[in-house]
């Protein structure tokens, strides 16, 4: 498959040593501007040939932008790109592939209701009359790197990670000299990762060189021979990941003053507040989970964290809890002893359930409508209303206590709520529930997308709202910050929730197995 | 009931349907790529006053559906630079290429309403056409109507065994994803809205040269809007877009065969049945979300930013 052409992996002058070393893809002085922000600033970066090479850094680091600069789908405004020791412009993502570079996106291009042979046909440009063989390599490559595959299969029909595997088949297909991996883990459960990772060494060995994308420390120093260090657009440093710590790496991408990731005590919480017992729900979405018999129990003063991943019936679980879908059997959902299930949400938040929805912009806040206008969407019980009239003094007070304790960026309480970065906007919404005191705080991915210095704040204030004796539910796809923030963990797998245990006494293992749906007891 | 007028029913309802089908399977295509075009009953007012002004000057039938055509994709192309060069709302949009094509088709046709040309005659294939019930019904039509027929083979093959129209499936169902892996979005939205048009216009044109060989201001009766709701009706599928063309054209002429047999049912009322059957249509369908959202494309009606 890795037939050697013509062209050589060729040293690359270094801007600072002019070191010889065979170059497979080398960056020098990378700059791009979008109107109003940076996104790359005079960024070198070397891989070679067979190296994983780690690109790292915080959300809006830049680590996005050029990496669609290395596959062509935008072009810089300044410096060079070197290919194999040449210099290349790379015109457009098909000139990449025809070069070897393929491409694993975060959020997968795929189409849905196309077949995955008719999905890397697409990529590759196959002739309808060579679709059969084209079958057959799948099967072959996918057989070879341990990616068990079906080429018929539709794509709605598959999960996340064999989602993920068709990208990376689809790249493997080719004859391929660097892989781009884009937050490949994000999705996955530990135990893919591992199999993943395998099939990245594989892929290395044979002399391809691997991009590997990632915040996740952990990950990049069991994989990586080299990293380069993103943050505010330009390089923060170089680094060997196996010669430094996660949190020596966390300094380079955080900088010197931000606070990084704390250790939080577990506590055992008090008597159970949320209770669902039994809850089956049968959804009407042709792509979505059924609930089955879902037994939860949060107590006041704990957080549980509902670990799983992404479409395994969390958004149905979320829906059912915060009131969107209200559930038959009232009883099934109870504060308490009052039976909330069939409740709508507003009546569930008078009874002091409070929510943070996954979706930020469209479900946890009026994109186009002020921070002001905002926080008054769900903050109507604070006394902001009086016999129908919007108290403005009030929510204007309400808006700036939020903003001013949960240290969100913005230009005032006028600002519409799509003007906030998305960690900003993310305060914004889990502050405005905080302030209410809620007796019970439903979060689902409090801190998605929201770089490390907001992720501290948010969890101090969960931890805090929990000292204060709430009863939190966490519901998050990132498996390190619920051992870190849950007093309980559990897992949710193809709409059934795994047993529930104390924090201390599981280990990522085996909250990995209930990802995957073995929900077997361990002897141990 | 007798054999003769069931025959008739029949036939007629296919030539009813006909204008339909044109439309619909060019609504199709372009809705697959992505595109909303609510102007379909614009672009088949002026294919029809285009092709009946060309026909009458130069005696050629040929000449005028050429000319209907090639009315129909400059009305799509002007749709498709506003939606898809400067981004304007796909809804709103359309439903102004109706208004615009309704007021230029009458502004462009007021002489010549109510002036003969001489229409498209039907063909009968030779033993086909001999079938009992479905054959004069299916081969004994004009030459459209066979043409027709051909256009709906070719889509079909054409969605289910082509590169071409994976690659239409493929931008109407995820823009950025198509983009990512370097597939020609907008230029595949912009072929996709010319077909529309194209089979739009020859739709006009078989309006107003064969199917009631004249002129009439706004004669295309809201039969654009049926075909938009027939493009839901057949969730996206060529074969289906064709059986509902015919079941629609059956209910459009429901209300002569009452006459013919004597009901003395208000005729009038009769005539509202294919609006009716389209609002009931609709509804049916909406009521069953999970339908729509295996078969819709799911980008259908968004504007495509290409990031630089």
């Amino acid at each position: 498959m890795h037939s050697d052409s013509r062209l050589e992996d060729r040293p690359v002058a270094s801007a600072q040593d002019g070191l010889p070393m065979p170059s497979r893809l080398a960056l020098r002085g990378i700059t791009k501007q979008y109107p109003g922000c940076l996104a790359n600033d005079r960024v070198d970066l070397d891989i070679k040939p067979g190296e994983i090479h780690a690109l790292l850094g915080e959300n809006g680091a830049g680590k996005s932008t050029l990496m669609k600069i290395i596959y062509g789908l935008v072009k810089p405004d300044q410096g060079q790109l070197y290919w194999r020791g040449s210099p290349m412009q790379i015109a457009d993502p098909g000139h990449a592939r025809s070069l070897g570079i393929g491409m694993v996106f975060q959020h997968f291009s795929l189409f849905e209701t196309l077949s995955v042979t008719e999905n890397i046909a697409l990529a590759l440009g196959t002739p309808a009359r060579e679709m059969k063989a084209l079958s057959q390599k799948i099967a072959e490559v996918s057989q070879k790197y341990g990616m068990t595959l079906n080429p018929d299969r539709l794509v709605h029909t598959l999960s996340i990670g064999e989602r993920q595997r068709v990208e990376i088949v689809r790249c493997l297909v080719q004859d391929i000299k660097l892989l781009i991996l884009d937050e490949p883990t994000s999705v996955l459960t530990p135990q893919e990762v591992e199999t993943l990772f395998i099939t990245l060494r594989q892929l290395a060995k044979e002399g391809c060189s691997i991009l590997f994308i990632s915040h996740k420390l952990n990950e990049v120093q069991a994989l990586c021979d080299g990293a380069t260090v993103l943050r505010g657009g330009s390089v923060s440093g170089n680094c060997n990941p196996q010669q430094e710590t996660p949190a020596s790496m966390a300094r380079m991408m955080v900088g010197d003053d931000t606070p990084i990731a704390t250790e939080y005590v577990k506590v055992a919480g008090g008597e159970p507040f949320l209770i669902v017992s039994g809850l089956s729900k049968t959804t009407h979405d042709p792509f979505g989970t059924n609930l089955k018999n879902i037994q939860l129990q949060v107590r006041s003063g704990e957080i549980v964290g509902v670990a799983g991943v992404a479409g395994n019936g969390q958004e149905e679980l979320l829906a059912a809890l915060s009131g969107e879908e209200p559930v038959a059997d009232g009883s099934r959902i109870r504060l308490s002893d009052t039976a909330i299930g069939r409740l709508p949400p507003d009546q569930r938040r008078r009874l002091g359930v409070a929510f943070v929805p996954e979706e930020r912009l469209g479900r946890g806040a009026v994109p186009s409508m002020s921070l002001r206008e905002n926080g008054l969407l769900t903050g109507f019980l604070q006394g902001l209303v009086k016999k129908g009239m919007v108290q403005s003094d009030k929510t204007e007070a309400f808006a700036r206590q939020i903003i001013e304790r949960f240290k969100v960026k913005t230009a005032g309480t006028h600002s519409p709520a799509k003007s906030l970065s998305g960690g900003n906007l993310q305060k914004f919404i889990i502050g405005r529930e905080i302030l209410q005191n809620p007796k019970l705080l439903i979060a689902a991915h409090p801190t998605w997308g929201v770089d490390i210095g907001a992720a501290v704040a948010i969890h101090e204030a969960l931890i805090q709202l929990r000292d204060q004796g709430a009863a939190i539910l966490v519901v998050s796809e990132d498996i390190d910050e619920l051992f870190q923030i849950s007093d309980r963990i559990c897992a949710i797998c193809h709409g059934e929730l795994s047993p529930l245990k104390a924090t201390a006494d599981t280990t990522i293992e085996q909250v990995g197995r209930w990802m995957a749906g073995d929900f077997v007891e361990d002897a141990a | 009931m007798d054999i003769e007028l069931v025959n008739n029913v029949l036939q007629a309802a296919v030539r009813t349907g006909t204008p339909l089908l044109l439309v619909a399977l060019g609504e199709t295509v372009a809705e697959k790529s992505g595109v909303l075009n609510l102007g379909q009953e614009g672009m088949l007012l002026v294919g029809a006053v285009m092709g009946f002004i060309v026909t009458l000057t130069t005696g050629s039938l040929m000449l005028g559906f050429m000319a209907a055509m090639l009315a129909g994709v400059l009305m799509s192309m002007l749709f498709g630079v506003l939606v898809l060069k400067l981004n304007a709302n796909q809804y709103a949009t359309g439903l102004a290429l109706t208004i615009f094509g309704t007021g230029l088709s009458a502004f462009i046709g007021a002489g010549y309403v109510g002036q003969p040309v001489t229409g498209l005659e039907p063909i009968a294939i030779p033993l086909l056409s001999d079938i009992p019930i479905v054959g004069s019904a299916l081969f004994n039509q004009d030459l459209m109507v066979y043409l027709s027929f051909v256009a709906t083979a070719v889509l079909f093959w054409f969605f289910k065994s082509t590169r071409g129209g994976l690659i239409v499936k493929a931008v109407g169902e995820s823009p950025d994803s198509a983009n990512a892996i370097g597939l020609p979005v907008l230029p595949t939205r912009y072929l996709a809205v010319a077909f529309g048009g194209a089979m739009a216009g020859v739709a006009g044109g078989y309006l107003s040269l064969a199917y009631t060989p004249l002129w009439a201001e706004n004669m295309s009766a809201g039969r654009g809007w049926i075909a938009l709701a027939l493009v839901v009706f057949a969730s996206w599928r060529i074969e289906r877009v064709m059986l509902g063309a015919y079941l629609f054209g059956l209910a459009s002429i429901l209300h002569l065969v009452a006459q013919g047999l004597g009901f003395s049912f208000s005729p009038n009322l009769l005539a509202m049945l294919p609006y009716v059957a389209t609002i009931l249509v609709l509804v049916m369908l909406s009521s069953n979300p999970a339908r729509n959202k295996l078969y819709a494309p799911v980008s259908l009606g968004q504007p495509f930013f290409k990031s630089t």
